[in-house]
């Protein structure tokens, strides 16, 4: 019974996203109050179905209903509690069920923080959700309803997929959908701006803590992908350019493209019409995103079964979406007038820089994801393209982006002198390129260029940050005064930017100086690698819950010093037959030991991984930088005090936009 | 006016300029790092590369997976139901690799006909059957061996 209830929840919450989607918007182009009004009140009452549908589902999980064909294919009663909660979102359909609750949570959450906006524009960027949210309801329900039940029902499940039992896949769907998901407010913002022909600097600035959450959440589950990857694949890869993977750092590219987008729309309201643009192509890549982990297309690591006719409904939900909004804005930005100007040196000029490096990155990542796709579907042969492709096109257009990454935010709006940066910036330039000499040689006795290179544009970062920062209180009465009274913008940005320096030691140093070795262990047998003894002392068995697992155990040593004893598994899963690797890592902030397990290979030997990798956890460390400097700048309280005063003086004060 | 049409002039031909090389330069390392796919049945026709890498896919064959016992070397068959093609690889096997399963190869061709890979994948999920592999099988079982209709 409960599971038809929420089924039903399903389809209220979807007639409610088509009223969201019309309504507010005939409201606002009537100036109707009370159908302007209707838009907040649809967006809780959307989100407390869906609530109530997935709390449905996941009661069918707790309670083991077998019943439910999604919870027998995803679960079984030997699946701890935690795993069977996470199973929800598991599969296809549950995934897609977090992905639609999501969006209503996003849209209550836009009913909810918007009071000081237009009530206009509110009501434009409630259906724009809605109508967004309609497309998805409609895929759930008519492709991948998640409540269709077995008759009769299975005795057990057939049990979760072994590589998601895990806390990093708890987490990582959650995080990413919910960047995915935000990307769709930037995007209402920006066509509900359009259609209200209000493409102005306020705008720009109700837009951008909204994206800057979207991108947390985006760089948060990205990250949280790649540590996982890196654990539970038992290869010790963090990345490896999978279409699945690139399809969730698309948009990762284009968002932060957009952000810095968003920063010249509103102050120096200008990079409007290419600001649309950005939000517009945001969003239709996290639809693709979507479209290629969920249609089945793709030859990946994340390709599990999954039904290609379901593609087809959502690369008709992707062309709608990109066509409209396409049209919308070939209708609309004409009327756009960006009121700046600016000199050829200046922080525009920079800004505009780490714009199209970002787009072509993201644009040249794209041509080698789906070119495969197309021509397959044309019938010209099957490929794939290799990673080294990506490092080639991605790794050259960084390098320039981090060199005005360090530039920019000491560059002067409007105009700036070459002298007066020269002057500036002399003493941080030539300490990097020093320094990023020094520190590989002390650290690993090595000369690789592009080391050097890697650990000198780091350094650029990190200087130019705190030259920035002692910039900034020269004015004030007392300089420590003045730097620690920044707003939290500034820290934002400065912690966010010295993310990237640290994930850009944490890849030069992994990649160059890890040490890899594949052999065959017998107990008793000894390797030395990185200054660490490992010494194989031989398997036992083990068991989990749901699993059998023979356990090798790995002790280390340093200079006759224990360090560690590491364990790593090879696990079968009992329901599905599934063998499992579990790594063994002894993790360090300078370095980790990583050890797997392979195949059992005779006479008590064993084929055993040995990695030491040193500088790897920086990689993440860096993004829970970005994320925490996201975070700061987002609530910097500019963003509540210029939209209460806004909404004091009226909106419009500033209006560039030119209706016709 | 004159100034800023200038400015704006000078931007739009860096951009154009940076983008084009940008382009230039994806669709050269575009060319180098495809890799096209190839069924046992065409690599015994002899359509598989001698000069380049490639990737492979089939079944697993019943009992051909041989190693060595000092190393880590070892040797299996990929058949499509109709050819094989015998492989060789050093390093760890895959979670998922064995008997009748789907995989893919990446790798050379060496003179002999044997497939040097530098990388086995199967999929993590044993349900699962690589497009590339379930649609060679098809092939094969469709045309037998006289499919060439792919170059």
């Amino acid at each position: 019974m409960l599971p038809e209830l929420g089924n039903f929840a399903l389809i209220l919450a979807m007639s409610i996203a088509l009223a969201q989607g019309i309504i507010p918007l005939v409201g606002a182009a009537r100036g109707m109050p009370g159908w302007i009004a209707f838009g907040r009140t649809a967006a809780w009452t959307q989100f407390l179905f869906l609530v109530v549908s997935f709390g449905i589902l996941t009661h069918a999980f707790v309670i083991n209903d077998f019943s439910v064909a999604y919870v027998a294919n995803n679960s079984n009663s030997a699946l701890p509690l935690g795993y069977r909660i996470s199973a929800v979102w598991g599969g296809h359909e549950g995934s897609l069920l977090l992905w639609v609750m999501l969006m209503g949570a996003w849209s209550a959450a836009v009913a909810l923080f918007s009071k000081r906006l237009p009530p206009e524009m509110v009501a434009r960027v409630l259906a724009v959700m809605g109508l967004v949210s309609v497309g998805f309801l409609a895929f759930v329900i008519f492709t991948s309803n998640p409540f269709d039940r077995y008759y009769p029902a299975p005795a057990d499940g057939r049990d979760l997929n072994p590589l998601l039992q895990d806390i990093g896949l708890i987490l990582h769907p959650p995080m990413l959908y919910m960047g995915y998901v935000g990307f769709s407010v930037a995007f209402a913002f920006a066509i509900a701006a359009l259609l209200g022909g209000k493409l102005d600097a306020a705008w720009a600035r109700w837009s951008r803590p909204w994206t800057i959450v979207a991108w947390v959440f985006l760089t948060l589950g990205i990250s949280l992908g790649s540590w996982w990857a890196y654990y539970e694949l038992g290869w010790g890869g963090w990345w490896f350019w999978d279409p699945v993977e690139n399809a969730s750092f698309l948009p990762w590219l284009t968002g932060t493209a957009l952000m810095h987008s968003l920063a010249v729309s509103e102050k120096r309201s200008t990079f409007k019409s290419w600001t649309v643009l950005l939000a517009i192509f945001a969003f239709s890549l996290c639809l693709l995103g979507t479209f290629l982990v969920r249609s089945g297309v793709l030859t990946s690591v994340h390709a599990f079964a999954s039904d290609p006719t379901r593609g087809v409904f959502v690369l008709m939900l992707l062309a709608i979406v990109v066509g409209v909004s396409l049209a919308i804005y070939a209708w609309r930005a004409p009327q756009v007038k960006s009121a700046g100007n600016f000199a050829l040196l200046s922080r525009e000029t920079f800004l505009l820089g780490n714009n199209v490096l970002l787009v072509v990155a993201t644009a040249t990542i794209l041509l080698g994801t789906i070119y495969p796709l197309i021509l397959d579907a044309l019938d010209l042969g099957k490929i794939s393209v290799g990673p080294p492709y990506f490092n080639a096109v991605f790794i050259p257009l960084m390098i320039p982006l981090i060199i005005a990454l360090g530039i920019g935010p000491l560059s002067r709006w409007k105009q700036d002198e070459f002298p007066r940066l020269v002057r500036l910036l002399r003493g941080a330039l030539l300490g990097s390129l020093v320094l990023g000499a020094l520190i590989p040689w002390l650290l690993f006795d090595s000369l690789e260029p592009m080391v050097i290179l890697g650990t000198a544009l780091s350094l650029w970062l990190l200087f130019t940050v705190l030259l920035d920062w002692f910039h900034r209180g020269r004015h004030k009465a007392s300089r420590w005064k003045g730097m620690l009274g920044q707003p939290l913008g500034f820290y934002g940005m400065a912690l966010a930017h010295l993310g990237v320096a640290i994930t850009a030691i944490g890849i030069t140093y992994s990649s160059y100086y890890s040490l890899e070795k594949d052999l065959r262990m017998a107990p008793g047998d000894e390797l030395e690698l990185g200054g660490y003894l490992f010494r194989f002392e031989g398997v036992q068995s083990n068991h989990g819950p749901n699993y059998t697992a023979t356990e090798g155990v790995i002790s280390v040593s340093r200079d006759g010093r224990p360090v560690d004893t590491l364990h790593t598994q090879k696990r079968i899963y009992t329901v599905q037959q599934m063998p499992m690797t579990e790594a063994g890592i002894d993790p360090g902030l300078f370095r980790d030991l990583y050890v797997a397990l392979g195949e059992p290979l005779g006479d008590g030997g064993w084929a055993v991984r040995i990695y030491y990798k040193p500088y790897v956890r920086w990689i993440w460390l860096g993004s829970l930088f970005m994320a925490l400097g996201g975070i700061l700048a987002a609530s910097d309280r500019r963003y509540r005090l210029m939209a209460r005063r806004k909404a004091e003086k009226g909106v419009g004060a500033k209006l560039v936009t030119q209706e016709s | 006016m004159r100034a800023k049409q200038k400015n704006r002039l000078i931007l739009a031909v860096v951009i154009v300029l940076f983008v084009a090389v940008s382009v230039a330069l994806a669709l050269t390392a575009l060319r180098e790092n495809i890799n096209l796919f190839y069924s046992p049945t065409m690599i015994v026709n002899g359509e598989a590369p001698r000069d380049h890498t490639f990737r492979a896919g089939g079944l697993v064959s019943v009992g051909s997976v041989q190693r060595d016992p000092e190393s880590l070397a070892v040797t299996f068959r990929l058949n499509d139901g109709v050819n094989e093609v015998t492989v060789s690889y050093t390093g760890i096997l895959p979670d998922l690799f064995r008997e009748e399963q789907g995989i893919v190869v990446q790798g050379r061709l060496l003179p002999d006909g044997t497939i040097l890979a530098s990388e086995v994948l199967a999929k993590h999920d044993e349900n699962y059957m690589p497009p590339e592999v379930a649609d060679a099988l098809d092939t094969a079982k469709k045309i037998g061996v006289t499919d060439t209709d792919k170059e």
